[in-house]
C-alpha cells in the first residue's frame, strides 16, 4: 500500500489492544435467591412468575407458579404472605402486594380454564395420601406430575379439609375451592371421600407404595370451665364445621370466644355474621402477645367484635360467665389478680387449640409423637420407612401454606424413596439482600390496595370481605417488583460499560461479558439494579 | 420539556433499557445495533467517565444524523487514549485538532461541508474541560457568536487529568489538584474563580444549551438529538466523573455523577436563546457531604478534624444552584 508521506504503518483499530488484561477483578452474572422466595413456606419462586406478570403474560405467569403450588387462587385469599414480609421493596416504598396478584391469577386460572400441564410419563407407583387438606393436595399433585399415581382418602363428605371446614366462608367463598380441588381431579388426582383411613399398616399392604399422612388437627383442646347446666359451651372446630351443615351453629344474641389465635378471630367474626348483637374475645394476654395476626384483628375490631385482654374465663353460668383479670408478671406471663368482673353471654366458644387424631397410627411401628405432634425427617419421612406426613399434624405452625409447601417436600422425598434413592434438596444461592441491589433504579410506584367490603355488608354477610385487583391494577402491581438478584434485562451492565466489553445475546437470552476488553471497573455490578453481578477477584 | 420519564415500568427510564417499554421507546444504548461509535480496546483507565459519556453523546448523534457525524476532537484525554498511533478506536470520521482549536477546525469542517452542499453531513466538537473551558475558549466564543452549525460537546471531569491531574477553570472550589494542593490554610482550589461555560454559552444566545451528566443516560440521550434537530452553534456539557483525578472507585463512577446531581452540585438543565426551558429535578435530595466523602481529592474536608466551614460553603452553593435553576422537585410532579 502506497502510504502518504512520512507515514509508515497501516491504520489499526484499538480491537487489537485487549485491554482485559488490565483486570484485577472480573465480574460475574449470578441468579441470587429473592427474600420473597426465602420467606415462601410453599417454596414458590415468586420473582420468576412475577417476570411473566410483569409483562402481561398472565398465563406463563400462572403457570410458572403452579409448578411449585397448584392452589394460587386459594393462596390469594388465606395465605398471610410472609413473602411481603421479606420483600426488599419495603425498603423503598412497600412490600410488592405479592399476595393479590397471586390471587389474581388464580382468579384468571379459573375464568379461563387454564389447565395443568400434562404430567410425566406413568412410573406404575401407587401412593395413598391421607387426607384432602392442603397438605394432602400439595402431595397428591406433585406426585401425579411426576408420573406416579395418588389415590387421596377423605373421610369427610367433602374434600378441603381444614380449608372448608376450618377457615370461613368470607374469607375463602366455596366456589374458588371447588375450582381448584375440581383442575386437580381433572389433571388425574384421585379423591375418594368418604373413606377414612383407621390403619395405615393395612393399606401398606394394600398395594400402595407409599403413604402419605395429612389428616390434620382437628381435636378441639378443651379447658376445664366450671358451667351450669343451660350454658352453652362450643368448640371452635365444631362451631366452624357447622357452618357448612343446612342449619347454622345456634350461639345465642351474646357471644364470647375464649381465646387468641385466628381460629378465635375466625369464630368471633363468623357469630357477627349470624346475627349476634355482641361477639366478645377473651384472651389472658396483650394483643402484641396475641397469636392471631394484626390485620386479621384489625378487621374484626372494625367490625364491632370486641376484645377483653387480660382476662380468662373462671366459670360459665346460665346466661353470664364470669372473667378474672390478669396481670403480666415479670417474665410476660398473665398472672391471676383476683379481680372478678361477670359478662353476658349466651354461649362460650372455646378456640384454644386444636390436636391432631392420630388413632390411624396406633398399630405403625418406628412412629415418633412428641407433643401431640408426628416426628418427620428433612424429607417429612416418619420413623416408619415409606410412611411420610404433613400438615398441621406435623408442625407447629399451622397455616395452609406452610401444609402446601409439607406437600412437596414430601412428594420430592417419596419420589427419591421410591427410586430407592436419598432425598437431597438443591443447593440454595446466596440472597439478594437488598445492600447487594440498586435501588435508584426503581420506579417511585406506591402498593396497590385491595378494596376492602365496607363494614356494614361485611358484618351481616358471609361474601369476601377482600376484593380482588383487576387487570390494570394487577399489572400495577407485579411491575412493582424489583426482580431481586434475577437478571431482567434492563440493560444496565450492557449500557454502562465504558469498554463495550458486555454482549447482549437477545430477548430472554441476557447478557455475556467480553474478557478480552473488560478491564474489571465494576461498574456493571454496581449499577445492577437487582445485583445480579458479583465482582470476583482474578487468580493471578 | 424534551424528555418525560415514563413512570410504572418497574424501572421506567431509570435503566438503560427496558424489556417492557415499546423498541422505539428504549434508549439507543440498548440497541444491540448501537454505533459503538469509541470501540473497545481504547487506553481509558478502568471506569472512565469521559469514555462512556463520549460513546452515549456520540451514538445519539449518529443515530440523530443517520450515521452521518464528523467530529473534531481536542487534545486531551479522550485523544490520548482513543487514538495511539497507529490505533483508533473511533469508527467515524475524526480529526484530531491542537489543544485550543478544535472548534474552529470543526467551524471550517461545516464550512467546507455547506460548500460542498453536503447539508446531510453533520460536525461535531468535543473536548474535555481544559481544552474548552481554558484553552480552547476563545476558538469557541468564537464560533458561538458566529452562530456556526456545530455541536460542540464538553466533558467535564474537572481538571487535566491525563497531564497528572491539573487545575483547570472548572475545577471545583477546595478540590485537591497537583497544582491547588490541599496545604495552608485554605487547601485545594480557592473559592470565588473558574467559570460555568454553560452559562457562559446561553449568554451567547445560541440556540441550544445544555447540561448533563452520566447518570442520566435517557436525558442525555434526548439533549443530543435535540441539538441535531437544530442548525447553528449548539453546545451540550456533559459531567463525567474522573476516578484517577477524583480519588473514586472505578466502579462509583455513574454514583458520583448522580450525586453530584442530587446534591445540588451540578445543575442539569436545558436552555433555547439563552432562556432555560426545563431541569432535571433532584429525585432523592441529599446533602453534599455524601458527594464529598467518597473523593479523595476532597479527603482534607474531612478525617479528624473536618472542615465544617468549607463544607457548609460547598453547600451553600449548592443550595443557590437548587434556587437558581429550580432544581427541587415539586409535589405531585
Amino acid at each position: 500500500m502506497d502510504k502518504p508521506f512520512a507515514i509508515t504503518l497501516d491504520p489499526g483499530s484499538s480491537l487489537a489492544n485487549h485491554t482485559g488484561s488490565w483486570r484485577t477483578f472480573r465480574p460475574e452474572y449470578v441468579d441470587r435467591l429473592p427474600p420473597c422466595n426465602v420467606a415462601c413456606p410453599a417454596g414458590e419462586n415468586i420473582q420468576a412468575w412475577l417476570f411473566h406478570a410483569e409483562s402481561g403474560d398472565y398465563e406463563a405467569a400462572w403457570r410458572s407458579l403452579v409448578e411449585n403450588n397448584p392452589l394460587p387462587a386459594i393462596m390469594g385469599r388465606v395465605c398471610y404472605h410472609p413473602c411481603e414480609g421479606g420483600c426488599n421493596r419495603q425498603h423503598v416504598d412497600a412490600a410488592v402486594g405479592i399476595n393479590s396478584v397471586e390471587r389474581f391469577l388464580g382468579d384468571e386460572a379459573n375464568k379461563q380454564g387454564w389447565k395443568f400441564a400434562p404430567p410425566a410419563a406413568a412410573t406404575g407407583k401407587r401412593v395413598l395420601v391421607v387426607g384432602s387438606g392442603p397438605a394432602g393436595l400439595s402431595a397428591a399433585y406433585h406426585l401425579t406430575r411426576m408420573g406416579h399415581q395418588a389415590v387421596i382418602h377423605e373421610a369427610a363428605p367433602l374434600a378441603g379439609g381444614m380449608m372448608r371446614f376450618g377457615i370461613p366462608k368470607y374469607r375463602l367463598p366455596r366456589e374458588v375451592l371447588d375450582a381448584e380441588i375440581n383442575r386437580l381431579v381433572e389433571f388425574g388426582v384421585e379423591i375418594q371421600l368418604q373413606t377414612k383411613v383407621d390403619d395405615v399398616q393395612q393399606a401398606l399392604q394394600d398395594g400402595f407404595d407409599a403413604v402419605f399422612l395429612g389428616v390434620g388437627a382437628h381435636i378441639a383442646k378443651r379447658a376445664y370451665i366450671p358451667a351450669g347446666d343451660a350454658n352453652k359451651v362450643l368448640d371452635a372446630v365444631a362451631v366452624l364445621r357447622g357452618m357448612e351443615d343446612h342449619h347454622a351453629p345456634l350461639l345465642g344474641r351474646k357471644v364470647v370466644v375464649y381465646g387468641g389465635g385466628n381460629t378465635a378471630i375466625d369464630v368471633a367474626r363468623t357469630a357477627k355474621r349470624l346475627g349476634a348483637e355482641e361477639s366478645i374475645i377473651v384472651y389472658r394476654r396483650t394483643r402484641d402477645k396475641m397469636p392471631a395476626h394484626d390485620f386479621e384483628v384489625e378487621e374484626a375490631l372494625q367490625e364491632g367484635i370486641s376484645i377483653k385482654w387480660l382476662s380468662t374465663i373462671k366459670e360459665a353460668g346460665e346466661s353470664d360467665i364470669m372473667v378474672e383479670k390478669m396481670a403480666l408478671d415479670d417474665k410476660g406471663f398473665p398472672q391471676p389478680t383476683g379481680e372478678f368482673e361477670r359478662i353476658e353471654a349466651d354461649s362460650v366458644v372455646l378456640a384454644l387449640g386444636q390436636d391432631a387424631d392420630l388413632a390411624l397410627l396406633e398399630n405403625l411401628p418406628g412412629l415418633i409423637v412428641e407433643g401431640g405432634m408426628i416426628q418427620v425427617d428433612g424429607g417429612m419421612m416418619t420413623g416408619h420407612p415409606g410412611v411420610f406426613a404433613g400438615g398441621d399434624m406435623a408442625g407447629s405452625e399451622r397455616t395452609v401454606t406452610v401444609a402446601v409447601g409439607h406437600g412437596k417436600k414430601a412428594a420430592r422425598a417419596i419420589d427419591a424413596w421410591l427410586r430407592g434413592a436419598a432425598y437431597a434438596p438443591a443447593e440454595k444461592h446466596e440472597v439478594a439482600t437488598i445492600e447487594r441491589m440498586n435501588p435508584w433504579y426503581y420506579s417511585d410506584a406506591p402498593k396497590t390496595m385491595r378494596p376492602v367490603l365496607d363494614i356494614i355488608r361485611r358484618q351481616s354477610t358471609f361474601e369476601e370481605v377482600l376484593g380482588g385487583l383487576d387487570e390494570n391494577n394487577a399489572l400495577f402491581e407485579a411491575r412493582r417488583c424489583m426482580s431481586c438478584g434475577n437478571c431482567f434485562e434492563c440493560d444496565n451492565c450492557y449500557g454502562v460499560c465504558p469498554d463495550n466489553a458486555v454482549i447482549k445475546l437477545g430477548p430472554g437470552k441476557r447478557f455475556r461479558f467480553n474478557f478480552d476488553y473488560c478491564k474489571g471497573c465494576g461498574i456493571c455490578a454496581t449499577e445492577c439494579p437487582c445485583g445480579a453481578i458479583r465482582m470476583v477477584a482474578e487468580e493471578n | 420539556m424534551s424528555f418525560q420519564p415514563v413512570k410504572f415500568y418497574q424501572t421506567g427510564t431509570f435503566t438503560v433499557g427496558n424489556r417492557l417499554l415499546p423498541p422505539e421507546e428504549r434508549s439507543v444504548q440498548a440497541s444491540a445495533r448501537r454505533f459503538n461509535s469509541i470501540n473497545s480496546g481504547h487506553r481509558a483507565c478502568q471506569g472512565c467517565g469521559e469514555a462512556l459519556g463520549a460513546r452515549y453523546a456520540i451514538d445519539a448523534a449518529m443515530e440523530a444524523a443517520d450515521g452521518q457525524i464528523i467530529a473534531a476532537n481536542a487534545t486531551g484525554c479522550l485523544e490520548v487514549f482513543s487514538t495511539p498511533y497507529p490505533e483508533t478506536s473511533w469508527q467515524i470520521p475524526w480529526i484530531h485538532s491542537l489543544f485550543g482549536n478544535t472548534a474552529a477546525v470543526a467551524t471550517g469542517v461545516a464550512a467546507a461541508l455547506k460548500v460542498k452542499g453536503k447539508r446531510d453531513v453533520r460536525v461535531v466538537a468535543q473536548g474535555g474541560d481544559g481544552g474548552t473551558t481554558d484553552i480552547g475558549f476563545g476558538c469557541l466564543s468564537g464560533m458561538f457568536e458566529r452562530n456556526d452549525d456545530v455541536l460542540y460537546i464538553c466533558y467535564d471531569n474537572g481538571g487535566y487529568m491525563n497531564t497528572g491531574v491539573q487545575r483547570s477553570s472548572a475545577t471545583p472550589p477546595a478540590a485537591r489538584t497537583a497544582t491547588t494542593m490541599a496545604v495552608g490554610p485554605e487547601p485545594g482550589n480557592v473559592f470565588g474563580q473558574g467559570k460555568f461555560v454553560p452559562a457562559i454559552a446561553m449568554a451567547h444566545d445560541i440556540p441550544y444549551v445544555a447540561t448533563a451528566t452520566v447518570a442520566d443516560l435517557r436525558d442525555l440521550e434526548a439533549k443530543v438529538s435535540r441539538a441535531m434537530e437544530i442548525r447553528g452553534a449548539r453546545y451540550i456539557h456533559i459531567l463525567v466523573p474522573c476516578p484517577l483525578g477524583w480519588g473514586t472507585a472505578s466502579h462509583d463512577t455513574i454514583r458520583m455523577a448522580r450525586l453530584a446531581k442530587e446534591t445540588g452540585i451540578f445543575p442539569v438543565f436545558e436552555a433555547e436563546h439563552g432562556e432555560i426551558k426545563s431541569v432535571l429535578t433532584i429525585r432523592r435530595p441529599l446533602p453534599v457531604e455524601e458527594y464529598l466523602r467518597p473523593q479523595k481529592r476532597y479527603a482534607h474536608l474531612f478525617g479528624k478534624n473536618p472542615a465544617v466551614e468549607t463544607i457548609a460553603h460547598i453547600q451553600a452553593l449548592a443550595d443557590r444552584n437548587i434556587r437558581k435553576y429550580r432544581l427541587q422537585a415539586r409535589r405531585g410532579s
